[in-house]
């Protein structure tokens, strides 16, 4: 009963934020409408993904989010070093592939925007059977570095979370 | 003015040099670089973080004229969430139509790629 | 000196929207052309929020968003035109 009232309970949460947000004042109105909304929406749209995304450890998440957090600041600054001040003869790219041990697509999605937004590698592509994701590296010295690095600090922490 | 105010001021004056100097780094290295696939990494890093470093500014302005307004936040979030999804349909795009040619390194083929799959 | 940042920042990405045009005109490959129309949308963003900023006003905030959302929805939209030849399956 509750799961057919509450198909996506974080997605409730985060429409009742989002709307508080658009409205840009914190009223009783406001919050109010917003939870009716969170309530409406994903009853309505609940025929279209009918399995809810499997959210483990909330607590950890956030803080995976916070070490990318940090790691997107970090990556930046290195990044700006590499383009303001290398030349482009001596920059190494490289394409890394990366064996999967994620089988979620969540999962390999949340890994998958990591790797893009943190420092000098952006993912491009995913193996046709999901075992393996393309990774390209924008100045690397060795592919098995860049692989072993991304292995033990994030999709280790992803594999807690989600599996 | 306030001790609170001069601090606030050079917060905000700091979030948009560096916001200004991000964004434009990730120009330059669009300019600069020289293969396709290394164009990728300056814009959606660099651009994505100049863009949040100037709403975060724009936020602590609101608050500080007296007026505080959050919904910067939405832009800020919906722009990191975007930027990786974009940032690999671009790549696909590449892998796409650089297959073969010298735009594009040759691709590590121990497995096949979802671009090439013929299913 | 809030005015000043402003005026640097309004000066640095009127210039990084000038170096994606280039890229958007010189870029061989296709891909070249669709990141530079991207980070061209991504700086227009910051553009409106400066304008904000030195008006001193929230009207342009929706402005932002909806430029936000158009722009990686057109993004997605060429790229899958130019992967698969067709936009909604």
């Amino acid at each position: 009963m509750l799961s057919r009232l509450l198909p996506h309970p974080f997605l409730t949460a985060l429409l009742a934020i989002v709307w508080s947000l658009l409205v840009n004042e914190i009223k009783l109105g406001t919050i109010v409408f917003g939870v009716f909304l969170g309530l409406l929406i994903p009853i309505a749209t609940a025929a279209y993904w009918p399995n809810r995304p499997p959210v483990g450890r909330p607590v950890k998440l956030f803080s995976y989010m916070m070490i990318v957090v940090w790691d997107i600041l970090v990556a930046n600054v290195v990044v700006a070093m590499i383009v303001l001040f290398k030349s482009n003869k001596d920059m190494r790219p490289k394409w890394v592939v990366i064996p999967l041990e994620l089988r979620t697509p969540e999962a390999i999605t949340m890994l998958a925007g990591t790797i893009t937004l943190t420092p000098g590698t952006v993912s491009a592509d995913l193996s046709e059977d999901g075992k393996a994701l393309l990774v390209h590296a924008l100045d690397a010295e060795n592919a098995d570095d860049v692989c072993a690095d991304i292995k033990h600090r994030y999709e280790r922490r992803l594999k807690e979370i989600f599996e | 003015m306030s001790e609170l105010g001069i601090l606030l001021e050079i917060a905000i004056s700091a979030l948009l040099i560096c916001g200004a100097f991000f964004t434009l780094v990730g120009s330059i290295g669009l300019i600069k670089l020289d293969n396709c696939m290394s164009r990728l990494h300056a814009p959606t890093k660099a651009s994505t973080l100049g863009v949040g470093s100037l709403l975060l500014a724009s936020m602590i302005y609101a608050f500080m004229t007296g007026e505080g307004s959050v919904h910067e936040v939405l832009v800020m979030a919906f722009l990191f969430v975007t930027a990786p999804i974009s940032g690999n349909f671009i790549a696909k795009v590449n892998l796409h139509r650089g297959r073969g040619t010298d735009a594009l390194q040759p691709v590590p083929s121990d497995q096949v790629w979802g671009t090439y799959s013929e299913k | 000196m809030i005015l000043i940042a402003l005026n640097i920042a309004f000066v640095a990405i009127a210039l990084s929207l000038l170096l994606a045009m280039i890229r958007l005109l010189k870029g061989p490959n296709t891909g070249d052309r669709i990141l530079a129309l991207d980070t061209m949308v991504v700086n227009s963003i910051a553009l409106i929020i400066l304008l904000g900023m030195r008006l001193g006003t929230q009207i342009y905030f929706e402005s932002a968003m909806i430029f936000a959302m158009l722009g990686f929805v057109s993004t997605v939209a060429v790229a899958r035109f130019v992967l698969r030849g067709d936009i909604i399956e």
